[in-house]
């Protein structure tokens, strides 16, 4: 084990997978010279060269297009997204080309391709470029969609992206970027997508959270102790495929839960753990599902507002406590 | 543009010897039988969604083919039936696609916009315009990456031409030499939109000048014209390892879709009559016969040969079962 931060640890399971593999290259806009708008990818053109660490010009659908293009032929593609909100720019490729191919071919073409870049809420870049942008992906069957919420995760999941034969939409953080965590440096550490965690034991509710909700979670979860409150976090790191098994394999035990995600609720991650929990342990809960999204608002620029807009840990506190206080059992 | 035929007897006469004009007939008249098959089956309730029909094409994917090793690549768009066949694909596995059969390329998930067969470096009917013009340039990437020296063309319409992803891709293909032959299909409607309606420039070739793409236009009723071209483009762009693009004037005799049967609305009569003059199955044909080359008896045997081999793909196309529940589930996600 090694302490890294997650930007350093994506920068590791990079530099590894290119050893591992000379198929795969990475692509996109300011990857090599500047070596990464959020420096991701430093270091890399001086080890692999022009050939395998391509900068690319502003051009999100015709890059992310001839990813899916090379990875048709067997190449293996990592493309950042300089920040996922440009990703919309590609959404046609990804969903319609990326997504479909194995399908419409009957299986003669797949597409191994890793999509990754920062995502989410950062810190005052207003509507464009401070959103969580997984719903967007995590509906469209052909398509797997990772979260890693920490170092370990970053490299652990992100190897396994690169290794996967489908392709992948792989959101990073902005705000986690500089994060330090304990990182296992053995090459061969991989972490199957798929797998959720349990990331604190607990015996009166379930939390599930990724990403910087995880975090604040955790704050939440640790002010809840003092008041005796023993709260179970789980986070689901793949959200397609979902870990459902682990879920309610921890609902089972807390009868509570409550689903914390930084995006508008509508129709979100929420939504949709908030189904499958009522489909598969209805009988095993002891109060309704609650959900603490963010709220159904751009994501404002001013200071204030922008902290109205991401649930805080007392909201996720209150939440917790709400449910627990309910008379069901 | 074309050049004119000089009236002249033998093989020289059309520059190609009787074995290689059997073959552009035999192609041409095997994607204008299957498509007027297909149409058939349509009326009949076999073949269902969107039918794309490439009667009055059929010279550019044929002649662009025949300057093809089997190692190369080609990429189409929904109109995309003349070039599957064109690159080898069997005709019995496409009409069973084509009818949602489970013997089909894609085991009838794909359907007539989504013709995919590897086993001659298909890559596939692409439905959204424009966008398979990055996947080319993509195939070309991985080509150049790994030092081989095959070479994609990409087949595309006028309709592609004002979409983003036109100019990314050429753009992408200049700035990076990667051996793509863009390969426009100019039959002068997107649809029902005119190209004077819809691109400020409606010569088409001239927008590859701007990349500093060699770029010319051809004569796509014209299939020893496209042969020339598309092979003096080929031979570039596998030597030198940097873009083509052509574009080759050519007319569709349909509608747009069988939904559009008549293609009438947008266009006259008149001008549909006067396009059919240019059919490149005639012009080859009299050219040969004319030239020596082929005679009235090799041209009936090519028909019949063409024929067999067409009610041959239907025959086979009905024989097969629909596919079975559980493809519905398969090949969403390729499996370790």
């Amino acid at each position: 084990m090694a302490v890294m931060t997650y930007r350093e640890a994506l920068n590791l399971a990079l530099r590894e997978e290119m050893r591992r593999d000379p198929r795969v290259f990475v692509m996109g806009e300011e990857v090599g010279l500047y070596e990464g708008a959020y420096k991701v990818t430093q270091g890399l053109l001086k080890e692999f060269g022009p050939a395998r660490v391509v900068d690319t010009p502003i051009a999100e659908s015709g890059f992310t297009g001839l990813g899916i293009g090379a990875a048709m032929l067997g190449l293996r593609p990592v493309v950042e997204m300089m920040t996922f909100n440009f990703a919309l720019l590609a959404l046609d490729q990804i969903v319609n080309s990326a997504a479909k191919m194995c399908y419409m071919s009957g299986g003669q073409y797949n597409v191994p391709l890793v999509i990754r870049g920062p995502g989410g809420p950062a810190a005052q870049l207003a509507a464009q470029h401070s959103q969580s942008m997984e719903t967007y992906f995590y509906h469209v069957p052909g398509l797997k969609v990772v979260r890693p919420t920490t170092p370990m995760d970053a490299k652990g999941l992100l190897k396994s992206a690169i290794r996967d034969d489908n392709p992948v939409i792989f959101i990073e953080a902005e705000t986690l970027y500089p994060v330090k965590g304990e990182v296992p440096e053995d090459p061969d550490f991989v972490i199957p997508l798929g797998q959720a965690i349990v990331r604190r034991e607990g015996t009166d509710v379930t939390v599930i959270a990724y990403m910087g909700m995880m975090y604040r979670s955790m704050e939440a979860a640790d002010e809840l102790a003092k008041e005796g409150i023993s709260v179970e976090l789980v986070d689901p790191r793949t959200l397609r495929p979902m870990d459902v098994d682990t879920i309610i394999g921890s609902v089972r035990k807390t009868h509570r839960v409550v689903v914390v995600e930084a995006g508008a609720g509508f129709a979100g991650m929420g939504s949709e753990i908030s189904a499958f929990v009522t489909e598969h342990a209805f009988d095993d809960l002891d109060a309704p599902v609650e959900r603490v999204t963010g709220a159904n608002a751009p994501m404002p620029y001013a200071r204030n507002l922008e902290k109205l807009k991401t649930p805080s840990k007392d909201k996720i506190a209150a939440a917790i406590r709400r449910v627990c206080n309910a008379n069901g059992s | 543009m074309a050049k004119t035929i000089p009236e002249r007897k033998g093989p020289s006469a059309l520059g190609v010897d009787a074995e290689l004009a059997r073959r552009l007939l035999h192609d041409m008249l095997l994607i204008r039988r299957f498509e007027e098959k297909a149409a058939e089956a349509y009326a009949l309730g076999k073949v269902g969604g969107f039918l794309h029909l490439y009667i009055g094409e059929e010279a550019v994917a044929v002649g662009a083919t025949s300057v093809l090793r089997a190692d190369d690549y080609a990429i189409s768009a929904y109109r995309d039936h003349g070039h599957c066949l064109a690159k080898g694909a069997d005709p019995r596995r496409v009409m069973a696609e084509l009818f949602g059969r489970r013997d089909g390329l894609s085991k009838g998930k794909g359907g007539s916009m989504h013709l995919f067969d590897r086993s001659v470096n298909f890559l596939g009917g692409h439905a959204i315009v424009g966008a398979h013009l990055p996947l080319a340039a993509g195939a070309a990437f991985a080509i150049k990456y790994e030092a081989r020296d095959a070479v994609v063309v990409c087949y595309f319409g006028d309709g592609a031409v004002p979409q983003g992803e036109f100019h990314e891709s050429l753009n992408l293909a200049a700035l990076w030499k990667l051996p793509v032959i863009y390969l426009c299909e100019n039959n002068r409607y997107a649809m029902g939109t005119s190209t004077d309606r819809a691109l400020a420039q409606t010569e088409i070739w001239k927008f590859g000048q701007t990349y500093g793409i060699p770029s010319e236009k051809v004569d796509g009723m014209d299939v020893l014209a496209i042969r020339e071209v598309v092979g003096r483009a080929v031979a570039r762009t596998r030597r030198d390892k940097t873009p083509s693009l052509i574009e080759a004037d050519t007319y569709r005799f349909r509608g747009h879709s069988m939904r559009d049967p008549a293609g009438a609305v947008y266009r006259t009569k008149e001008e549909v009559e006067r396009e059919k003059q240019r059919d490149p199955i005639v012009m080859l044909r009299e050219r040969a016969l004319k030239a020596g080359i082929l005679t009235e008896a090799d041209v009936r045997a090519i028909e019949k040969d063409v024929n067999d081999r067409i009610d041959e793909a239907v025959a086979f196309a009905d024989a097969s079962p629909e596919p079975p529940d559980e493809e519905l589930f398969t090949d969403i996600y390729k499996e370790d």
